[in-house]
């Protein structure tokens, strides 16, 4: 989503968007607050001559390791992020989407985030679906749709954790701990994160926390730009909120609990550290803000503030950042660090269990999900695991996927379907033909009623409008059935054929009329009369072979 | 039988024929039936039946009409086999044809109510009741009953089905019991009709296909073994032990367990001579036959035998070693030091065993180390014991679970991905962990497991049941890591341990789930307990935030965190470490601990927090706390105070203990009733001053325990009790002039007394003198209310009178009600 500008704004892209509406919502908070922390502090020059390779590979780590530099581009506006989101349409869960009559796509929820969705991409015959971060734990968002994927070819598996190692609950555990560690010490306490997502969970279990722990006269404060808009929004997206939360609605109670925080004043909230911020603020304190990179945002302050006390700690939760990096800028430290990510993303553990349950023919997932972590190379139960072997994919590898389309779903116009007549050929099934003219328009194919017979021109006009009508010749009838070779041969003789022989192959038989120096060859599927120019011969023996068949 | 229940007797017997009268409580009846058990004991049944018509009356109406419930009907089966126990009666009951007519074929058999599970127990219970004497034995084969012994072992009622098994032990036992009476008969062929016929039968059963009967013929044979043990049971094993042995070339082995429990059952047995009769040789087969999962029992069970060859026991540790060292020779990367097992035998059968599925895996570990470390405490323990590479596998085992191992092998590679983060792994490899601290083992290896106890405590996967086997476990390790002679000081490596483990304790005090911080406070207990003295162990802890977070949680919303916080704040306080820093957030903290605590027991909501408190207390007088020794009069008496008043028995349990050690303290121990110590002069024994006394009055220890001398509660009233008689023995010398009664100051505690008696509690006694005290004191029968005390609380109830009287009465209101219908 963040990435979103980039490609509606600098392609030429001029696609549709489909997002779900708390998608757009808070991708528009986060990137607003990503604008925001930009634009405070405006860069007079840009450096580039470090691009240059020869110099870059000059720099120290980790400047002489990044890749791609070139395309490294300059963040984008707020009038491209608005100009981005006006190509979004909206759509809710199990809406069916056309996509130009070729396929129909359908958002499910992904119970990873508010909004959040997996994708079918279907046709009539095919299924593909395309699960991205999706969670399979009791937090706010609706639960994980798994029923509506069962039944895919193919199911392209993306966004699992990137800490397939560690629990989320055990680490929300972490993070009470050290956060009530620090407190109670004297210490202040900063969260680097998201102004949306894990925040709203982590609030809900410091809600439940606080009073056990001893904390309730800590203020908590929230510090974005957005700050306001992410717990306000959070609230009024009832229908995409899991059961628990969406009856509170109807108490009616706020869905989430942080209201109460705010209502009691634990939890206070500013757009910055200016203004009102300044004047309430008060420590021992815990304070939750961004960016999670440590790189802009009103964190650096916090980090400028409280790195030199060994009392205060900063806890990372957010898994998109390397801590070591973020921190590395700061270094020599004295706060203490603690990193507990919180990713409530599927592990491995949960894709087996979901393969099991959905049971696609195929899955087909990154490479890096194929093999363990190469930093745990011994650990085979941190890759997926399933029969047939899921089929890998590289960065910007275009991929054939593993089915092919064998089958068209065609319409039938009433009054046609209405002039088909279909004969019974075996128990059960029926058959008919067809004569229509094939109409293909937007991946939609109808078949219509063929013209009616060319009218003799009556005027050049007239006759210029039947060239186009396509040329209709008298249709042969089909056949059906096979030939008994015994009675065959007797009702030849019936009609004065003498001296026939008859001789088995491999596919069938050749009746050969000696006297004729005729041969009439049955196979399954073929017959074939080959006699020397005698026309009038070959119609009749046609005739008396068209006897044992069945025409429609 | 006494005559007041002869009396009650005959009508008993009319309710029970009388089938509108229903029985609507079995445990009468089963009351009833000890009671008549207890009467056998030391009354002739015949004479009881005699005395008694009403009983032959009851017993004749049964087989007459059976139109009486189920539960009667068995009822009277095995009232009649208890009669029949004796062998006079035997013949009296049977010369009426009433053993005939109830046991035999034309008997309860045919009964509509034999359907009726409880009518064919009680038909088998009768049976086993009477099967006590030769006729007993002649009746039966008689009778035709053994056969439908037979037949009932296969019951679909599982209580019936194994009573008939028991059964036919017994008639067995019986019957060779009497044939044994001159020699001991070494010939099958010559034993008794009825034995030959049981043991025929146990024959044919492990012969036949169906594994229900070969079960059921190793169930007898079990309990044969397991119960008798004369000669003949070793011609028994004989003939049996080749049809045993065939059971085992069957594939599958049909009836696993029981066979094992059978060949153990066997093995334990005094008679045989196992070496001739080709036990040992079986169970080394066995061993080598059975997966490693099924072995696993089998290998434990033969190690525990008394008298096993060294062979058979090597073979026994092997299977049990087994797992272990598939886990070592997985994660092993060089060939390193020898392992556990030299030869491969059986390896594969377990590497199968161990990577099949998870759930096999998990089952074979955890049973693996539950038997290791049941073995580890016995006498018969092998020796020697591979401490070392066991220690190695289980710390293996525990890093497979927590994901550190860098597997060698694929094996290795799939062990990791299935143990990953098993939560029952991890606790009975812990589990293990502690118990082989009391082995010694190199340092190095020490460190690994102070290393990986570490990893676990520190954790954030770890669960809280993981966390508290880890605290144990590490506890343990502390105690006994290298131990010197004549020393309990703590070493320099545990020393570095603890400089780690205090932050990581730090963290846990602080989780939000409350059985950590729970396991936390225990542990720092012990820890405090075990090194609170050393001064080492005083600098660690003192430097970190351990006492403080501690103090903290007195304040903790569970009760039971608020519980062992009490614990540990006490313990802090006791050994003089208590937390210094005073936070501002919060009032109590400022105040001393002692009042904190005096809080905690005057307002905590739950119980176990104040018994707790009290605990603490009684700890602090019993060492002479300072906080206490300052003013103990003030302390007992606010104590006692906070908790006469207090809800939770316990509590107030509690409270009289602490008078007890405070008595103690100033009167001196009780004086012991011991025969060694009757030559003995009298301990200096201190007379208590008479201001002592009015101490006592003015606490009021006098009034609490009086009151709790009332108390509902029984064990209360017990304890107060004896409290009140160890002060009256200490006072036997104090008497004053005034005898009880004489005063007007102790006729009014003796009103009041009475008062409390008839349930109302709310008036104290008020300032009395201490003479008054005493002579209340000894006008009480202390005694006699400690014996009414010790008595079960339906001592009065639980008399067969009682039992008589409270089943007519229920029939009897019944009757009301059908009177009331009308």
């Amino acid at each position: 989503m963040m990435a979103l500008p980039y490609i509606t704004e600098h392609t030429g892209f001029t696609g549709t968007v489909y997002a779900t509406e708390p998608t757009m919502q808070i991708g528009r908070l986060l990137m607003e607050e990503l604008v925001n922390f930009i634009e405070r502090v405006p860069k007079a020059q840009s450096a580039s001559l470090w691009k240059n390779k020869d110099i870059q590979r000059l720099l120290p780590s980790p400047l002489k390791d990044a890749v791609e530099v070139s395309t490294w581009r300059r963040c984008y506006t707020m009038q491209e992020v608005n100009s981005a989101l006006s190509k979004i349409q909206l759509v809710g869960y199990s809406q069916k989407i056309e996509l130009f009559g070729a396929v129909q796509v359908t958002p499910l929820s992904s119970g990873y985030a508010l909004g959040s969705s997996n994708w079918i991409i279907q046709s009539h015959y095919e299924k593909v679906s395309y699960v991205s971060g999706s969670s399979l734990l009791t937090t706010h968002p609706q639960p994980m749709d798994q029923a509506s994927l069962k039944n895919s070819d193919v199911l392209v598996l993306t966004g699992l954790t990137q800490i397939p190692t560690a629990n989320p609950d055990g680490m929300v555990g972490e993070f009470c701990s050290n956060l009530a560690l620090t407190v109670r010490n004297g210490g202040n306490v900063l969260v680097p994160c998201y102004p949306s997502g894990v925040i709203y969970d982590l609030l809900e279990c410091l809600y439940q926390y606080i009073d056990s722990a001893g904390l309730s006269n800590i203020p908590f404060y929230f510090i974005s730009p957005v700050a306001n808009s992410s717990l306000e929004f959070s609230q009024i997206f009832a229908e995409w909120l899991c059961h628990n939360k969406q009856s509170k609605v109807y108490l009616p109670e706020p869905p989430f609990p942080h209201a109460e925080l705010i209502q009691t004043n634990k939890l206070k909230h500013y757009p910055s550290i200016h203004g009102d911020f300044s004047n309430d603020f008060r420590q021992p304190c815990v304070v939750f803000t961004g960016h999670p990179s440590l790189r802009f945002g009103d964190v650096v302050h916090f980090m400028e503030l409280w790195g030199k006390s060994s009392l205060n700690t900063v806890i990372f939760t957010e898994p998109d950042f390397s801590y070591l990096e973020a921190l590395a800028p700061y270094q020599p430290l004295a706060m203490k660090c603690i990193y507990c990510p919180i990713d409530t993303r599927l592990n491995f553990i949960q894709v087996s269990k979901l393969l099991k349950e959905v049971q696609p023919l195929h899955v087909v997932c990154p490479e890096q999900y194929t093999q363990p972590p190469p930093a745990q190379s011994h650990r085979m139960d941190l890759m997926i695991d399933c029969q047939p072997p899921a089929m890998s994919y590289r960065r910007a590898e275009v991929l054939a996927l593993p089915f092919k389309r064998r089958y068209e779903k065609i319409e039938i116009m009433p009054e046609l379907a209405d002039s088909l007549v279909p004969m019974e050929i075996k128990p059960g099934i029926s058959l008919a033909t067809v004569s229509a003219v094939l109409h293909t328009k937007d991946n939609k194919h109808v078949l219509q009623p063929p013209p009616r017979p060319t009218q003799p021109p009556s005027s050049k006009k007239r006759k210029r409008v039947s060239e186009d009508v396509p040329d209709c010749k008298v249709l042969k009838p089909l056949l059906s059935g096979s030939i008994p070779v015994e009675q065959f041969v007797q009702t030849l003789e019936k009609h004065g054929f003498s001296d026939i022989k008859v001789e088995d192959t491999a596919k069938g038989h050749i009746v050969l009329l000696q006297e004729a120096e005729t041969l009439i060859q049955i196979e399954e599927d073929s017959t074939h009369i080959i006699c020397d120019n005698d026309e009038t011969l070959r119609v009749r023996l046609r005739d008396l072979v068209l006897r044992f068949l069945q025409k429609f | 039988m006494d005559p007041e229940c002869s009396k009650l007797l005959p009508a008993l017997c009319a309710v029970l024929a009388d089938p509108r009268q229903l029985v609507a409580d079995d445990t009468c009846l089963e009351k009833l039936l000890d009671w008549f058990k207890t009467v056998m004991e030391t009354e002739s049944s015949l004479h009881l039946l005699q005395d008694h018509p009403c009983l032959m009356e009851l017993l004749s109406h049964v087989l007459k009409t059976q139109d009486v419930s189920p539960r009667v009907l068995s009822f009277v089966l095995r009232l009649v086999g208890i009669f029949a126990a004796q062998e006079d009666c035997f013949q009296y009951l049977q010369q009426g044809e009433l053993l005939l007519g109830l046991f035999g074929e034309t008997g309860a058999l045919s009964w509509t109510a034999w359907n009726m599970p409880s009518v064919r127990s009680g038909w088998i219970q009768g049976l086993c009741s009477l099967a006590h004497h030769p006729s007993a034995l002649h009746f039966l084969a008689d009778s035709g009953a053994v056969d439908t012994i037979f037949a009932l072992q296969g019951d679909p009622s599982l209580f019936v089905a194994s009573a008939a098994s028991q059964l036919l032990v017994h008639i067995l036992a019986l019957a060779m019991q009497g044939g044994a009476s001159g020699s001991p008969i070494s010939e099958a062929a010559a034993w008794p009709i009825c034995a030959q016929k049981i043991v025929n039968h146990v024959e044919e059963s492990l012969h036949s296909k169906a594994t229900p009967q070969v079960t059921q013929a190793l169930n007898v044979l079990t309990t044969t073994f397991g119960r008798c043990h004369s000669p003949w049971t070793g011609v028994l094993w004989g003939r049996l032990s080749p049809p045993v042995a065939c059971l085992f070339e069957r594939d599958p082995i049909p009836a696993v367990h029981s066979l094992m429990d059978l060949l153990l059952s066997v093995a334990r047995s005094h008679v045989l001579n196992f070496a001739a009769c080709g036990l040992w040789e079986m169970l080394a087969q066995t061993l080598s036959r059975l997966s490693p999962t099924q072995a696993g029992p089998l290998a434990l069970g033969t190690l525990k035998l008394q008298h096993c060859p060294q062979e058979l026991r090597t073979q026994a540790f092997g299977v049990l070693l087994q797992p272990l060292a598939c886990i070592l020779k997985a994660t092993t990367q060089a060939p390193g030091p020898p392992g556990l097992l030299d030869g491969t035998a059986g390896s594969s059968l377990t590497v199968d065993a161990l990577l099949s599925s998870k759930s096999a895996c998990v089952g074979l570990l955890c049973q693996t180390l539950a038997h290791l470390e049941e073995l580890q405490m016995l006498p018969q323990c092998p020796c020697p014991w591979p401490q070392v590479p066991l220690l190695g596998a289980t710390v293996t085992i525990l890093r497979l679970c927590d994901g550190s191992v860098d597997p060698s092998s694929s094996m290795g590679g799939r062990l990791c991905g299935t143990l990953g983060g098993c939560v029952r792994v991890q606790r009975a490899a812990l589990d293990f962990l502690g118990t082989l601290s009391q082995g010694t083992s190199p340092l190095e290896l020490v460190l690994e497991v102070f290393a990986v106890l570490l990893k676990t405590l520190e954790s954030p996967e770890s669960s809280p049941t993981v966390l508290k086997k880890a605290f144990q476990a590490t506890l343990r390790w502390l105690q006994n890591s290298h131990k010197t002679p004549n020393c309990s000081d703590l070493s320099p490596d545990a020393l570095l341990f603890l400089g780690e483990l205090f932050p990581i304790l730090q963290k846990r005090l602080c989780s939000p789930c409350w059985e950590v911080r729970d396991s936390a406070l225990e542990f720092l207990t012990h820890l405090i307990r075990h090194w609170g003295g050393q001064a080492d162990f005083r600098e660690a802890l003192h430097s970190s935030e351990v006492p403080t977070l501690a103090r903290q949680l007195l304040q903790d919303p569970e009760s039971y965190v608020r519980a062992s916080a009490v614990g540990t704040a006490g313990q802090l306080s006791s050994r003089g470490l208590q937390a210094t820093s005073a936070s501002p957030e919060n009032p109590l903290a400022q105040q001393g601990l002692l009042m904190d605590l005096m809080h905690i027991l005057s307002t905590d909501s739950e119980g176990f927090p104040r018994r707790a408190v009290l605990r603490v207390f009684t700890e602090w007088l019993r060492d002479g706390h300072a906080d206490v020794i300052r003013d103990t009069e003030w302390f007992v008496a606010t104590v006692l105070q906070a908790v006469s008043r207090d809800l939770d028995w316990e509590v107030r349990m509690q409270g009289l203990e602490l008078a007890q050690v405070f008595l103690i303290q100033a009167m001196g121990q009780p004086s012991l009733h011991c025969p060694y110590t009757v030559g003995l002069p009298e301990a200096t024994s201190p007379r208590p001053h008479p201001e002592f006394l009015q101490t006592l009055c003015r606490l009021p220890l006098f009034e609490f325990a009086f009151c709790a001398l009332l108390d509902c509660d029984r064990p209360v009233a017990q304890k107060a009790c004896d409290l009140l008689l160890f002060l009256r023995d200490k006072t036997t010398h104090c008497s004053g002039p005034q005898e009880a009664g004489d005063s007007p100051n102790s006729a009014s505690v003796e009103a009041v007394l009475q008062r409390w008696r008839e349930g109302e509690q709310g008036q104290p006694l008020g300032d009395l003198e201490p003479e008054a005290m005493l002579a209340i004191l000894r006008s009480l029968d202390l005694e006699g209310l400690q014996g009414k005390l010790a008595k079960s609380s339906d001592h009065v109830e639980k008399s067969p009178q009682s039992l008589l009287q409270d089943m007519l009465a229920t029939v009897g209101i019944l009757e009301e009600n059908e009177a009331d219908c009308y």
